[in-house]
């Protein structure tokens, strides 16, 4: 029986930064996962493409690279995946060529895949009968267009041409594992995607190294609980865990599956790190952000977990086995993203045995100025952090003694960028015409931001055309 | 009400939250068989949903994961909008499994 190494060393982007030198440094693998993609990343970073088209992927994975070069030079076995192309993989690419080169690294074959984006033909599909409703609520997109325009007149231009595209901020299908083994059968050492399911990123390589059949369901799960259970990087190595004050989480190891032939993994670290593969920790992950368990979809198989055993196989070492899958769905899942306005929060501590009161009052005060210049934000959130506003009405507030300080937080959101930039204006003269005992206001006015809302929704297959493309670093760079 | 022996969920079981959309997930691992038996008995969909009524979840649903020992509990509608649109400072209900460690029911008596 066959065994790879599939490391992860990042589970979204922001993650630690050296994390995947670090793991490279002592571990050697086969490959290296980096998943940088979240519903909300898809949206910062379509937004970063719209002010600047060479944009819109994960910079912090320019970075990595830089750090890893040294260890892709060194061993040849060595291959990455990313799907840190977000919304323009080939702009990744040739970032990343540019980068390879100069680490004398010009001939490493890099590969592309994209084809997930969906946003230049929405209009198209649309037109040719694709509903893209909701998920939940069943909805045909055109509803929420309808609304939009009648929410934001300025949406709607002159020949009232309500077109779907300018309403959305990116549109991603999520592709499975073909296309990355398909990179990987053509040499590919660093594979650069868009958005690509977490889960397939792993695996990817175990269909390229064990030539499993596009159908054998209970394989293809076998491999996709092992892209699951190290997609989030640390999560399955201590991180996230209630046994925290037990591990050494400064220098935490991140994650190696060890997959095999037979679809089974052992979950690893590399010797002498911090954190723990335990099966709590294993297991931990293994329900973390599911639904039915019973039906983990992917775009490669329908999984289920309800079979997996897990054991411990040694010291910082577990096994899982026993995966089974079903068909997958003949439809990828898709994640549109819109405009919905604009948001802030902003902060202010407040100190004193009646702190809860004067807190209060000052969220009061704060949204009582926004109606005086009136521009009252559609939607407020007043919380007490430090007295149970991280569970609201949990039992904090309730069973522990009340704090002698608060941080007040306000939070609005409204469809018009003004009404925000009014909102933030107002805590500030607080410190002068407040209650006494606030600090904590030197940061500023609070950040305006966009909000971004989502339509999840999904799409047949034979709708979507995955592409794949390989090219020496040095060509990508020119 | 029960005077039997009460236990509280971070006694019998670790746990793990997330968001998935609106909606908000939580896994429980309980720490052995006899601690999944009486997870399964006790720690029902109706008192997850009670316990976080205030998050207003339109229904929680409970799924058991018996070779893992492990349950899972979906928490739909919970998260006020979600990671993007929730005012809330925990937009993605990562806080949710240390609440319900909190949880406190009574061993051996069906009424609390």
């Amino acid at each position: 029986m066959r065994t790879i190494r599939v490391a992860n060393g990042a589970g979204f982007l922001g993650d630690w930064i050296d994390a995947p030198r670090r793991l490279l440094e002592r571990a050697e693998v086969d490959y290296l996962t980096i998943e940088h993609l979240a519903e909300l990343t898809m949206s910062i970073l379509a937004r970063a493409r719209e002010k600047d088209p060479a944009a819109g992927y994960a910079e912090d994975f320019l970075e990595i690279l830089r750090s890893i070069a040294p260890a892709i030079s060194r061993q040849p076995q060595l291959r990455v995946i990313a799907n840190s192309g977000g919304v323009n993989p080939q702009a990744c690419a040739r970032a990343a060529g540019q980068l390879l080169s100069r680490h004398g690294l010009e001939k490493l074959p890099v590969a592309c895949v994209s084809g997930d984006d969906l946003l230049p033909q929405l209009d198209e599909l649309v037109a040719q009968g694709e509903k893209f409703q909701h998920l939940d609520t069943g909805e045909p997109i055109t509803a929420l267009v309808e609304r939009q325009a009648g929410a934001d007149s300025r949406a709607s231009d002159a020949t009232g041409n309500n077109r779907v595209a300018r309403h959305i901020v990116a549109a991603n299908a999520y592709l499975g594992a073909g296309p990355i083994a398909d990179a990987l059968s053509q040499q590919a050492r660093v594979v650069i995607s868009g958005r690509v399911a977490d889960a397939s990123l792993t695996l990817g390589p175990a269909l390229h190294e064990f030539g499993w059949p596009k159908d054998a369901w209970d394989l293809l799960a076998g491999g996709t609980v092992a892209g699951h259970l190290i997609e989030c990087g640390a999560q399955v190595t201590g991180g996230y865990s209630v046994d925290w004050s037990q591990y050494e989480l400064a220098d935490v190891g991140y994650p190696i599956a060890e997959l095999a032939s037979d679809g089974s993994s052992a979950i690893t670290k590399p010797a002498g790190t911090g954190g723990a593969v335990t099966r709590r920790t294993v297991v931990e992950q293994l329900v973390y952000e599911i639904g039915d368990p019973a039906h983990y979809l992917t775009p490669d198989v329908d999984c289920d977990f309800t079979t997996v055993e897990v054991e411990s196989g040694g010291p910082d070492r577990v096994v899982v086995r026993g995966a089974t899958g079903n068909p997958a769905p003949d439809t990828y899942k898709v994640s549109l993203a819109y405009r919905d306005g604009w948001m802030a929060s902003g902060t202010l501590l407040v100190y004193g045995a009646d702190c809860r009161e004067k807190a209060e009052a000052c969220g009061r005060i704060i949204l009582e100025r926004c109606q005086l210049a009136g521009l009252s934000p559609a939607h407020t959130h007043v919380e007490l952090l430090g007295a149970g506003a991280g569970v609201p009405g949990s039992f904090f507030h309730r069973k522990y003694q009340p704090p002698g300080e608060v941080v007040l937080r306000v939070t609005a959101s409204d469809p018009r960028r003004e009404a925000i930039e009014s909102f933030t204006r107002q805590f500030a003269p607080l410190i002068t015409g407040g209650p006494a005992g606030l600090a904590g206001y030197a940061a500023g006015r609070p950040l305006v931001r966009p909000v971004f809302a989502y339509w999840p929704t999904r799409i047949a297959k034979e709708r979507v055309q995955s592409r794949m493309e390989v090219r020496p670093a040095g060509e990508w760079a020119a | 009400m029960s005077t039997g022996k009460t236990v509280r969920v971070r006694e019998l079981a670790s746990a793990r939250s997330g968001d998935k959309g609106n909606h908000a997930n939580i896994g429980v691992v309980a720490h052995d068989e006899d601690a999944y038996a009486l997870l399964v008995s006790r720690l029902t969909a109706v008192r997850v949903q009670d316990f976080f009524r205030s998050l207003g979840a339109s229904r929680v649903e409970r799924y058991e994961l018996p070779r893992a020992l492990a349950l899972n509990f979906m928490l739909y509608d919970a998260l006020a909008g979600g990671a993007s649109q929730s005012l809330r400072i925990d937009t993605q209900g990562k806080l949710l499994a240390t609440a319900l460690l909190d949880l406190t029911f009574h061993v051996d008596a069906w009424d609390e």
